[in-house]
């Protein structure tokens, strides 16, 4: 059955310290014993292969680990933000398999065998930025930036699904990425300037 | 959030199995020990406030092959569980033989949520209500039972005003189950106890003094696909939500309506409203209103009146009575005025 109290302070020590997870397992064994015999332990980290921009990294997680967190905080992809850890912000958009997702509600766990794209993955490896990441510099799509990585993400996704073909389409299909300094306007232009030249590239 | 054993499940029957050890056929599916998870957007969300406390997670993303089909049969159409909301909300046959439904998923939550969350979850999500999601309430008889309703003295805005209890007034806050409703899919499910079809209007249940209990499902049921037949009505449907704002959010009032008119009169109206009521809410009484009419602002304000009439608000919802009743007369004239394809 469930313990809660435990689990709390562990994920406090887990997002505030710089330790392993397997040596916070392993601390969790010495300390505890396991819920239910026949059970395999929960706190068992995964090893996990991801492959994140075309490369494989291998990641030893505790299961509740988040795609974003193991981004962030296992691969040093510090790129994909977290603003609200709870879907309604869109400051962690991740293309899964090039298909735009929320990174903070799947599992690190859940995102092996696909192919993870990152904001830091989408830039040529001569450095070239890609036609949306220059665009948003163009048409001054930002102000602190915050959102930006989620909405560039974003971005290049409501292009590739062909949902870019007019002002009220593209606020439609980007409202999954809010934007608290409001450069709306400016996010508009520059998916305007960016979708012919994706079509053509 | 509180630790659980993680498995990826690779087909339905070991999907089903890991249920086999679970003594507890007693509570609903959404309040098991163990959890399926699909696109995450509901389970996740509610691991992480603590709402829900699953000790084992069961992906069942593996099984988009075997459950994620969308099929035209010669009497209807067959939705697979695992199909994502944007890829049945894409879909040119959908959107043009059964409106209602492409339309209350493009106008669900967001194009990435819509990637991610399967059509089966989506039915499975849990009330928006801030008393539910938020453990520092004591006072929620849903996630607590007994514990009372801090919603019914508190701020009530978004709350239900049909299907209510004494217990719990919190509202299905989703919309595609509106359009099953509306279109009287059938919903197929497989569990430890074997396969078994139910009507979707069977799935949801109303508070009443058990608002704990949300689900016809057993522990282990998992739902794998929904089957709508090629009525009349289908074609002339539609979908109408209203909100705080004009995208990404829950409804305040939607309406999704299925006619099938004979030269303009109504030979049947299949009406189901969202936002308003407790589960998705098939407005009966609105239906037989209209049986045999012509729809005009005249009869469709009477069929309006009608699936309000039992309608109990509280301090701050009250408005939700007149906003429903306007989104059922516009979504009934609008249906009414579509160009239907033959
Ligand atoms: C910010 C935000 C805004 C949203 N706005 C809207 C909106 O406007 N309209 C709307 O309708 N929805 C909205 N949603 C809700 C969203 O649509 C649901 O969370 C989503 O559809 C759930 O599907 P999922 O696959 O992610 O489910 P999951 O979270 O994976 O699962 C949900 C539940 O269903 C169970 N389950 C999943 N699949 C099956 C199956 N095949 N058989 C049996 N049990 C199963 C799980 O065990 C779990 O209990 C919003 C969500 C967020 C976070
Ligand atoms: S309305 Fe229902 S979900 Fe909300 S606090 Fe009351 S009992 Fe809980
Ligand atoms: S951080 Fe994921 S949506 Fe806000
Ligand atoms: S640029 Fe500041 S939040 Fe968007």
């Amino acid at each position: 059955m469930t313990d809660g109290t435990p689990g709390f302070s562990r994920r406090n020590f887990l997002a505030t310290s710089a330790a392993s997870t397997m040596s916070v397992a392993l601390l969790d064994r010495g300390a505890r014993a396991a819920p239910t015999p026949a059970q395999a332990n929960p706190r068992e980290p995964l090893k996990l292969t991801l492959k994140i921009n075309g490369r494989d990294r291998e990641l030893s997680l505790d299961p509740r680990t988040t795609l974003l967190d193991a981004l962030r905080e296992h691969a040093g992809l510090t790129g994909s933000k977290k603003g609200c850890d709870h879907g309604q912000c869109g400051a962690c958009t991740v293309m899964m398999d090039g298909r735009r997702i929320l990174s903070c509600l799947t599992f690190a766990a859940s995102a092996q065998d696909h192919d993870i794209t990152t904001i830091e993955g989408l830039a040529q490896t001569d450095g070239t930025l890609h036609p949306m990441q220059q665009a948003f510099i163009d048409h001054d799509a930002f102000q602190c930036g915050y959102c930006t990585p989620g909405q560039i993400m974003s971005a290049v996704a409501c292009v590739k699904e062909g949902h870019a073909n007019s002002d009220p389409d593209i606020r439609e299909y980007m409202s999954g990425n809010l934007c608290r300094c409001a450069a709306y306007p400016n996010i508009v232009d520059a998916i305007k300037q960016a979708a012919p030249q994706m079509k053509e590239g | 959030m509180r630790p659980f054993e993680f498995e990826r499940a690779s087909d339905n029957q070991s999907a089903i199995a890991t249920f086999n050890d679970l003594r507890s056929a007693d509570i609903d599916a959404v309040n098991a020990q163990i959890q399926y998870l699909a696109g995450g957007t509901t389970l996740i969300d509610l691991m992480k406030l603590d709402v829900m406390k699953p000790t084992k997670v069961i992906d069942i993303n593996a099984l988009q092959q075997a459950n994620g089909n969308i099929e035209f049969k010669n009497n209807g159409l067959r939705l697979g569980a695992m199909a994502r909301m944007s890829q049945v909300a894409d879909h040119a046959d959908i959107q043009q033989n059964y409106p209602v439904i492409a339309q209350a998923l493009r106008l669900a939550a967001s194009a990435q949520i819509r990637n991610m969350a399967a059509i089966g979850g989506n039915v499975l999500q849990r009330t928006r209500c801030t008393y539910f999601r938020d453990t520092s309430y004591a006072n929620c008889n849903k996630r607590a039972p007994g514990s009372g309703c801090a919603a019914l003295e508190g701020v009530n805005r978004s709350h239900a005003v049909l299907g209510v209890s004494d217990q719990c007034i919190a509202t299905y806050p989703g919309d595609f189950a509106q359009a099953l409703m509306a279109l009287d899919a059938q919903v197929e499910l497989d569990g430890p106890r074997g396969k078994r079809t139910i009507p979707f209007a069977s799935l949801h249940k109303k508070p009443d003094q058990t608002p704990n209990i949300e689900t016809s499902l057993t522990p282990g049921e998992l739902i794998t696909a929904f089957n709508v037949a090629a009525a009349p009505y289908a074609k002339r449907s539609l979908f109408l939500k209203v909100r705080d704002r004009e995208s990404y959010e829950f409804a305040l009032a939607s309406a999704a309506v299925a006619l099938d008119l004979d030269n303009s009169n109504v030979r049947q109206a299949r009406i189901a409203l969202g936002g308003v009521a407790t589960v998705p809410w098939r407005a009966k009484e609105a239906e037989a209103a209209l049986a045999g009419n012509k729809i005009d602002d005249v009869t469709a304000k009477r069929a309006a009146d009608a699936a309000f009439a039992d309608a109990k608000p509280r301090e701050h919802n009250a408005f939700k009575i007149e906003l429903g009743k306007r989104t059922l007369t516009r979504a009934l004239l609008q249906a009414a005025a579509m160009e239907v394809p033959t």
